[in-house]
């Protein structure tokens, strides 16, 4: 026990601790991206806010979205631990460094690029995760005509303390399929409809772009999983994948909620 | 001997770290090169400015220089913002005047690391690296006679690997680009060229340990991924070594016995 405490206090194990909390928060974006597509439905949010309702109740997702906290958590306190270690690590600066003649400016970057990100993930969560929990949300309701699936009915249903998140039945007398939910999506629209808050948005997926560009790659590097024939795929996949589709795919919803909502 | 071009001599703005000792604060000076020959190395040029120094009855800039072949590792000098100056692949003693233009300010200092601590100039203590070596960075066998030639099978692709490791000259060039003052490339290179090789095997997970350990205790930074070590390498260690060194301290601690 005491040599793995050892491990993880020493330079590379708190390497390894940011490289494997930084992989994790890369595969939560993957999900994340494809469970929030479900914005661009055209459904009035049915689909949307079933989904958000799954996220929050479901328990291995719950245990999972708490992993998530964690990692966000220790992430930013040894990028912090790190980095005042590495400042102490040379006391007297030079009087001129040419840094942009050896090393790219992303892998330079990554403390202010991922100041931003946490600052946006504090706004983030209390724009929509807070909300969901302990926000005065309306609730929607969707009736879908049994005999035909194609004719649904929303009803806005104003903030009811005593509401349950989530009711789905069916209304045999009415013939109706009908469920209820907590309204994120209107959040969404409302939030996203504002164009300060939409250019925050762009902003942070840029410095998401930057943050991965460097992070993904360099976090195989530190867990030392660097093999010529695997390596090129892994920068591939961690700039156009990474750093270029999952920041695009993320900055387009405020994008089309604000222009087409 | 004969010059084979006709090259006018340079006039040159040296600014030069002056410190008189660890304890003291240092500032940089401005000196005036007005006879620089380009076919000069850099450390001639230094030669020759010394030279003018001490006929003025003041103090020579001290820096560090030996082989003056880049083989031994004991130049340094962190010349216009670069360990080794502006060249790819090349050591402070194989850099030359013809590098630079005339009329050129040239600014000189020392590594810059809490772990390498100025003595004086442009000279610093880098027994940091030595004292990481002696943690670990040898293999203890006893020599005996010669072994058979072949006896030992090693491929071709890893015997070079292990070679290019080795071609560490231990400068502290890694160090001094490192915006962290990382340390890691100098050690991941003298874990490699041992760790890929038979004879290295029986200390291979304890060898990383210790001077993983003994790199913490000098007080370097940490390996941000940059590059920027490798770029500036004169022996161009590659960026590899560093997630080969992690590899085997990863399996050592967490893995092995």
């Amino acid at each position: 026990m005491r040599n793995l405490t050892q491990t993880f206090s020493s330079s590379l194990g708190k390497k390894l601790i940011m490289a494997l909390t930084g992989l994790f928060m890369c595969i939560f974006l993957v999900v994340h991206l494809i469970g929030n597509i479900q914005l661009f439905k055209n459904d009035d949010g049915q689909a949307f806010n079933s989904y958000a309702y799954l996220m929050t109740h479901f328990v291995p997702i719950k245990v999972i979205s708490y992993l998530l906290y964690t990692s966000i958590i220790v992430h930013a306190i040894y990028a912090l631990v790190l980095t005042t270690k590495n400042k102490k690590a040379r006391p007297i600066g030079y009087a001129i460094q040419h840094g942009a003649a050896n090393s790219p400016w992303t892998s330079r970057n990554m403390g202010i690029l991922g100041t931003v990100l946490l600052l946006f993930i504090v706004i983030h969560m209390n724009t929509f995760w807070a909300q969901y929990h302990w926000g005065a949300l309306p609730h929607a309701k969707y009736e879908t005509s049994l005999s035909n699936p194609q004719e649904i009915t929303v009803t806005a249903i104003p903030f009811d303390g005593n509401e349950v998140a989530y009711t789905d039945y069916i209304d045999s007398v009415k013939g109706t399929h009908i469920v209820i939910s907590k309204d994120l999506y209107k959040i969404v629209v409302e939030a996203f409809g504002q164009w300060w808050y939409v250019l925050l948005y762009v902003i942070s997926m840029a410095a998401l772009s930057f943050h991965l560009i460097h992070g993904f790659s360099s976090a195989f590097q530190t867990l030392g999983w660097d093999h010529k024939k695997y390596m090129p795929l892994i920068k591939y996949l961690g700039i156009w994948g990474f750093g270029v589709l999952i920041p695009l795919g993320f900055a387009a919803m405020p994008i089309y909620f604000f222009f087409f909502k | 001997m004969m010059r084979l071009s006709i090259l006018e001599d340079m006039k040159l703005t040296l600014k030069v770290w002056r410190q008189k000792n660890a304890n003291t604060k240092g500032q940089l000076v401005t000196y005036k090169a007005d006879h620089v020959s380009p076919d000069m190395s850099f450390l001639e040029m230094l030669d020759v400015v010394n030279e003018d120094l001490i006929h003025k009855g003041d103090e020579p800039i001290h820096f560090d220089h030996d082989c003056r072949e880049g083989i031994c590792g004991a130049c340094s000098l962190h010349i216009n913002g670069r360990p080794h100056g502006p060249k790819q692949g090349i050591t402070t003693c194989q850099l030359h005047m013809r590098s630079f233009n005339d009329g050129d300010v040239i600014v000189i200092e020392p590594w810059r690391a809490a772990a390498f601590p100025v003595i004086r100039d442009l000279v610093t203590d880098r027994s940091a690296f030595d004292r990481i070596q002696h943690a670990g960075g040898y293999i203890s066998v006893n020599t005996g006679g010669v072994p058979d030639a072949n006896c030992i099978p090693i491929s071709k692709v890893v015997a070079d690997e292990a070679l290019n490791s080795a071609t560490c000259i231990g400068c502290g060039a890694c160090v001094a680009a490192c915006k962290n003052a990382s340390a890691m490339l100098f050690v991941s290179a003298k874990v490699s060229q041992m760790a890929l090789l038979p004879q290295g095997q029986p200390e291979r997970y304890q060898r990383v340990q210790a001077m993983v350990t003994q790199m913490d205790q000098e007080g370097f930074g940490n390996c941000t991924n940059t590059g920027a070590c490798e770029a500036e390498c004169p022996k161009e260690i590659s960026l590899s070594n560093i997630a080969r060194m992690n590899r085997d301290y990863f399996a050592a601690n967490i893995f092995k016995e």
